[in-house]
């Protein structure tokens, strides 16, 4: 079997650009239009897991293992936070019977 | 020329000079601390303790100068300030006049701290009282001891520091705080200008140690009365006008009579305020170098004598009738130095302190036989009750009035003899001084001591002798009164002048500079018996004047109510020169501090202040209605943001 930087660098380093940057651009656009909280809280995986993806496609074409390890934090710090988010958004749905964060307006001058 | 620098002097010297200034800093720590802690008789035993160990050392360093030649020796005990090329030693220079105004300060220091033990005894914060006149002490001796112009600078301010403690030491009565104040501030104005005269020093000699400065003055290519000497030394004098109450700085002595009299006897009669005196002697150099400064320090002692001493003439209260004495006779003491007389000046600094000294203790047992009574009009006969205080207050009495064979006779004899050498009217003024010194005084002793007594029943039962601690103080110091002026002989009795011929190296350099300036005396025999007779004549004159007035015709001043003659007014509220000052500088001065709070700090400064809290506030309270609470909105501004930022990074930055 190949060694895996060699499987990443068979395709181009701009494809991964273009990737992310596209991934990440869905995210925000999720972000900024969608009321649901889960869906929102997905759209937020997604940008996280196009930053991934460039880290480690770059950390490939540079042959510097460091964009890896950083990608492993990224993955534990999304997993906390995931649990965090999800309960939160449990006992808001508890609360109101909704996720729409629309009617989530109460915290203001 | 004498050897300035003794390079080898072994530790155990080093050490002695050390402990002199020490421990009184010591009985300041141990006392202040232990203010109500401990026990009366121990903060006594510490107080005086410490300043009688100092005095003994003083004495034994005396005598180990003597039998080595009277060589002076510096001891330099560790760098204390270097920068550039300023080296500042904590050093101490031990010549011949450190060690007089040593023996000076610790001999009767320690009287007047016995003299506390027993006057202060009633007093709650006896502690307190001992630990600021303990620090006095130390300070002072800092003053006389250092061996450049900044370790007397630091005595000078810790001197200045302890006066203004001690003059508000009854600090519950608003009128003493306020003389407190004065004194402090008056000092101020004088340091100012002898903190600019330090600077010039080092400015012009490129150092501020005694002997460089002075070894370098004689160099100094200028000559005599050049613009830089009368600049130095004016500035200097500026510093000992304050400190020695000359005029125009003078109102502040009278009023620190508010403190206890032992400090007044201590610190406003024998050795804070002729440290003045004892800096123009140690500079000596650049003032001989200076004619013209000279002369304006004659014209100011003069000056100050007759105004001072025409002001005690009318005054009722013991001790303002003594502070205006001392300003008068510390006038005398500037006289002499003016006219080069530097010895005959320190020779009255020594008499005067025995004898003012002793006559401030002696009021101070008057006060305290009179419940704390001050005013002269409500005295009278308190000879029988008073014994010793009457006996030794005439002996200081008769001292400071001249008649011989008491200490004041010679020493202001001698310098009345100087003044006459140099120029006869100003001896003209001196003379009518000590005529006016001489009624006063005496003015003083008949409305206290003799006649009937005019107090209070309740008073007249209280009257009593004062206890031990408090005569033995008067009694040593009667007696050095009595004998004191013997050290100084005049030339018609005695070829030798112990005191002149002892302090007479300390003026090597300025001989080198001006060789004629310090002769000794060139009057014959006949004209120094005339100048002695007639200053006795007139001294007798004055007592006999006093005695018809005050005893045979038993006069007693006017009640306060009563109204005087336009000059007797004049000089009972002493030429209004307080209101005068109050009125062109003091009123002023409030009203354009007042005028400066009022434009400059509430609108200006507090404006600016408060204008950017009002600003905050209000854009504060404009901003928030983007607190929306709208979580899209959020994310819109800040996706929008982050997206502005890398544009301006990518495509401007």
């Amino acid at each position: 079997m190949n060694h895996i930087p060699e499987v990443i660098r068979t395709i181009p380093l701009d494809y991964y650009l273009y990737f992310s940057v596209a991934l990440f651009v869905i995210g925000v656009i999720g972000v900024l239009t969608r009321r649901n909280a889960i869906v929102i809280f997905m759209c937020v995986e997604l940008m996280l897991n196009a930053v991934n993806v460039l880290l480690t496609a770059l950390s490939a074409y540079r042959a510097d293992a460091n964009g890896q390890v950083f990608v492993f934090f990224i993955m534990a710090v999304a997993a906390a936070e995931v649990c965090v988010g999800l309960a939160i958004i449990v006992m808001t749905y508890r609360n109101i019977r909704s996720t729409d964060v629309q009617i989530l307006n109460y915290l203001k001058w | 020329m004498r050897e300035i620098v003794m390079p080898v002097i072994d530790q155990e010297m080093a050490l002695l000079c050390l402990l002199v200034p020490i421990l009184p800093l010591l009985g300041f720590i141990l006392n202040g601390l232990g203010n109500r802690k401990l026990a009366k008789g121990l903060v006594s035993f510490i107080g005086c303790g410490t300043v009688l160990a100092s005095f003994l050392i003083s004495i034994y360093l005396f005598f180990d100068f003597l039998t080595n030649d009277s060589r002076s020796y510096i001891v330099n005990y560790y760098d204390w300030i270097s920068v550039g090329t300023l080296r500042i030693g904590f050093s101490f220079l031990i010549d011949q006049l450190t060690l007089f105004m040593m023996l000076m300060v610790t001999g009767i220091g320690f009287f007047i701290h016995l003299y506390s033990a027993g006057y202060m005894s009633h007093d709650e914060n006896f502690g307190k009282f001992f630990a600021f006149i303990n620090l006095f002490m130390f300070s002072m001796l800092v003053l006389v001891m250092g061996s450049n112009y900044v370790m007397m600078f630091v005595g000078w301010e810790g001197v200045g520091l302890c006066s203004y403690l001690l003059i508000g030491f009854w600090n519950k009565n608003t009128n003493y705080n306020n003389a407190a104040k004065k004194a402090f501030v008056m000092n101020r104005i004088g340091d100012l200008g002898f903190l600019l005269g330090i600077f010039l020093i080092f400015m012009t000699f490129g150092s501020v140690s005694y002997p460089q400065v002075f070894a370098e003055a004689v160099r100094y290519a200028g000559g005599l009365d050049s613009g830089v000497m009368i600049a130095i030394t004016l500035l200097l004098f500026v510093g000992a006008m304050g400190k020695s109450a000359q005029l125009p700085l003078f109102t502040w002595l009278p009023d620190a009579m508010a403190g206890p009299t032992p400090v007044s006897a201590l610190i406003h009669a024998a050795t804070m305020v002729t440290a003045g005196i004892y800096m123009v002697v140690r500079s000596n150099v650049l003032y001989v170098m200076a004619p013209t400064t000279l002369e304006i320090i004659a014209i100011v002692g003069v000056a100050t004598a007759l105004l001072a001493a025409t002001i005690g003439l009318a005054q009722n209260d013991i001790k303002k009738v003594l502070a205006y004495s001392t300003v008068s006779q510390l006038g005398y003491m500037f006289l002499a130095l003016g006219v080069m007389a530097f010895s005959s000046s320190l020779f009255h600094v020594l008499m005067h302190a025995f004898f003012k000294a002793l006559l401030f203790l002696g009021a101070g047992s008057v006060i305290h036989a009179m419940s704390n009574e001050q005013d002269i009009r409500y005295m009278g006969g308190l000879r029988k009750y008073l014994p010793i205080t009457f006996v030794t207050f005439l002996i200081g009495t008769l001292a400071i009035a001249g008649i011989p064979p008491f200490a004041g006779f010679f020493s202001k004899d001698e310098l009345l003899a100087h003044v006459y050498e140099h120029n006869k009217v100003m001896w003209a003024f001196g003379l009518l001084a000590a005529f006016m010194t001489s009624f006063y005084m005496f003015r003083l002793l008949f409305l206290t001591f003799f006649g009937t007594f005019r107090g209070t029943v309740d008073q007249k039962n209280h009257l009593h002798e004062s206890p031990a601690s408090m005569t033995i103080p008067l009694i040593v110091l009667a007696a050095l009164s009595t004998v004191g002026g013997f050290i100084g002989l005049p030339a018609v009795f005695s070829s030798e002048h112990v005191l002149g011929d002892y302090l007479a190296p300390l003026y090597d350099y300025a001989r080198l500079v001006n060789a004629g300036a310090l002769e000794p005396l060139h009057l014959d025999h006949a004209t120094e018996y005339m100048l002695m007779a007639v200053s006795v004549g007139v001294a007798v004159l004055a007592i006999i004047i006093a005695y018809v007035m005050y005893v045979s015709k038993k006069v007693v001043p006017a009640p306060e109510e009563e109204r005087l003659s336009p000059i007797h007014n004049l000089i009972y509220h002493k030429y209004y020169i307080d209101e005068l000052y109050n009125t062109i500088i003091v009123r002023p001065l409030m009203w354009f501090s007042s005028a400066f709070h009022r434009f400059v700090d509430v609108l200006v400064v507090d404006g600016i202040v408060n204008g950017f809290g009002k600003l905050v506030m209000q854009s504060g309270r404009s901003l928030r209605y983007a607190q929306s609470g709208a979580i899209g909105f959020y994310v819109l501004v800040m996706v929008f943001s982050i997206v502005l930022i890398l544009f301006l990074n990518f495509f401007i930055g």
